[in-house]
């Protein structure tokens, strides 16, 4: 008898679970199968479901005659460079703080995410001002760097919470067995550290693509990332609606996969460890 | 010995990131400072003279100010109801024993990662459309009239855009906040004859209102300098219907080209960011064990 009210249970908050999914996930597949229709199709009414005659056309005109591929360059190397780039800061600082933390360290640390809350418009006019006078408006190194710097914090502090849950004892066993730092380095701390490490990269890599206050603007048609390329789909008018889901589409495919696979560091990332 | 040259190494690894932070807070802010007191136009240079507080009025008094700061509240604030509730609810719901649990996260979650510029303009063209859109589609089949979204309703609209890629945040936190909590404890309650309502009041509400003020903290620093989503929409109207501040400041700073008052505009910004950021300090502050 409990079993089957159990069941009946399930079975309820699974299609009510289903249901609400589905209508929060629709405009995401609704974007994914209007990228497969014709133009007319993407706009009839009634709307086709999946009873239209599907076609890869809108992939390969945007993929010929749009400058996609350039801009996904630009994202990759955007994203990438200022992921890594700021880990080279951020491994060493938050590895300090947490193995030889002073009396500064909780200064410092709160400091650091203070500058996180700076808001961006606050400093846009001096930004730009500085980047068009150093020749860097407009270039993807100078995105690098602004995307860099706005989110070391987040680096440092991800990086903090990880490092923090090393055990110290075993380093200190270690000594006594009489390793040698270098030692020490690659065979204990770097396999503790390094799945802290690549959640930190994955999250940043994830929070630069999709970054959209510096990206639009800072740069013009050249450099952009794809947050750029796919503003530029505000102008036009018309049939357009098929093409802008399959440039929409190839935008978001890469960083949502990626994002599936980083949900528990996203939470522990974005909250800065105050919710694990 | 050991221990002071650790520290020193300890130091010295400290300080790039410390140093980058300082330059990037520092100099851009002390820029933004010294343009908001001079008379700074980009396309006429008139000598940048020192104009006091005249940026700081022009901009206050500016009726698309009030305007804009209304604005910025009604987004933060009505985006913050919908993802609160909503994320309590699908957290919640997430957290009964359902079947394909794994695939239904991985459905909610997912508009969290699609960027702005991608939702705002799949909103704005596939669903909001008055012609065209799904929406209007659906008004018709009511035999309701077709509304205009982003020019009838544009704040609404915006509301809609913005919490529909905020909710799996909310949701995402609360719910790992749901499955720390002692479920001994819910049990014994249900034992003594607890109702389901006066369990959730009593026992879960407590236990998820630490990570409620989290998220109504984060996501309180992201709106406020919500951009991407209105540039590709609506451009701040019609008129300045839905300009908020961040936006006010970006179209007084590259639209017209006014340094000096767009730069008050942005001192404003960072001192009512700033508020904020008190509560939220003292939050992860109190957490903190260094």
């Amino acid at each position: 008898m409990a079993s089957a009210t159990h069941d009946r249970h399930k079975l309820a908050f699974t299609l009510l679970a289903w249901g609400l999914a589905l209508l929060i996930f629709f405009p995401i597949l609704w974007t994914l199968l209007t990228s497969f229709k014709t133009e007319a199709d993407a706009v009839a009414i009634p709307p086709k479901l999946l009873g239209f005659d599907w076609t890869t056309e809108n992939y390969a005109e945007v993929w010929q005659r749009t400058d996609y591929l350039r801009h996904f360059g630009n994202s990759v190397i955007i994203s990438l460079g200022s992921s890594l780039i700021g880990l080279c800061a951020a491994i060493p600082a938050a590895w300090a703080m947490a193995f030889s933390p002073t009396r500064h360290t909780r200064f410092v640390l709160l400091w650091m995410l203070s500058t996180k809350m700076l808001p961006a418009v606050g400093v846009l006019v001096p930004i730009y001002l500085l980047f068009k006078r150093g020749g860097l408006l407009d270039t993807r190194t100078g995105l690098v760097l602004v995307l860099m710097l706005s989110n070391l914090p987040i680096m440092v502090w991800m990086l903090f919470t990880y490092f923090k849950e090393i055990p110290r004892d075993i380093l200190e066993a270690a000594r006594m067995d009489g390793a040698t730092p270098g030692r020490e380095l690659v065979h204990i701390l770097a396999p503790m550290a390094l799945p802290g490490i690549a959640s930190t990269l994955l999250l940043n890599v994830i929070l630069a693509w999709n970054e959209s206050f510096w990206t639009l603007n800072l740069t013009a048609a050249d450099t952009g990332p794809l947050t750029a390329f796919i503003a530029a789909f505000s102008a036009p008018e018309g049939l357009f609606y098929a093409k802008l889901s399959a440039a929409s589409t190839l935008a978001i495919a890469p960083i949502v996969v990626l994002g599936w696979l980083s949900q528990r560091q996203l939470v522990r990332g974005l909250t800065f460890g105050a919710v694990k | 010995m050991a221990s002071i040259r650790n520290r020193a190494t300890a130091q010295l690894a400290l300080s790039p990131a410390v140093i980058l932070l300082l330059v990037w807070m520092a100099v851009p802010l002390a820029m933004t400072l010294w343009y908001s007191f001079h008379d700074y136009q980009l396309l006429m240079p008139r000598g940048n003279a020192f104009l006091g507080f005249e940026n700081y009025v022009y901009f206050l008094t500016d009726p698309a100010f009030l305007k804009s700061i209304g604005n910025t509240f009604v987004l933060v604030g009505s985006v913050l109801v919908i993802t609160v509730a909503g994320g309590v609810g699908l957290a919640l719901l997430l957290d009964q024993p359902i079947y394909g649990q794994g695939i239904v996260r991985v459905l909610i979650v997912s508009p969290f990662f699609v960027m702005p510029t991608v939702s705002a303009l799949v909103w704005k063209n596939m669903f909001m459309n008055p012609v065209n859109g799904l929406f209007a589609w659906l008004a018709q089949v009511f035999g309701m009239e077709a509304v205009d979204w982003l020019a009838q309703v544009p704040l609404l609209s915006l509301t809609l855009i913005v919490a529909w890629g905020w909710l799996p945040f909310a949701t995402l936190i609360l719910l790992t906040s749901l499955q720390s909590l002692d479920t001994e404890q819910q049990e014994a309650a249900a034992m003594d004859g607890a109702g389901a309502v006066a369990r959730f009041i009593h026992i879960t509400l407590p236990h998820l209102a630490r990570a409620i003020t989290v998220v109504i903290l984060i996501q309180t620093i992201f709106l406020l300098s919500l951009f991407a989503e209105i540039f590709v929409t609506t451009n701040g109207g019609p008129g300045t219907e839905s300009t908020n501040l961040a936006y006010l400041v970006y179209s007084q700073a590259l639209l017209r080209f006014d340094v000096g008052s767009a730069s008050a505009g942005g001192v404003v910004a960072v001192i009512l960011a700033n508020i904020l950021a008190v509560f939220l300090m003292r939050l992860v502050g109190r957490n903190l064990e260094v």
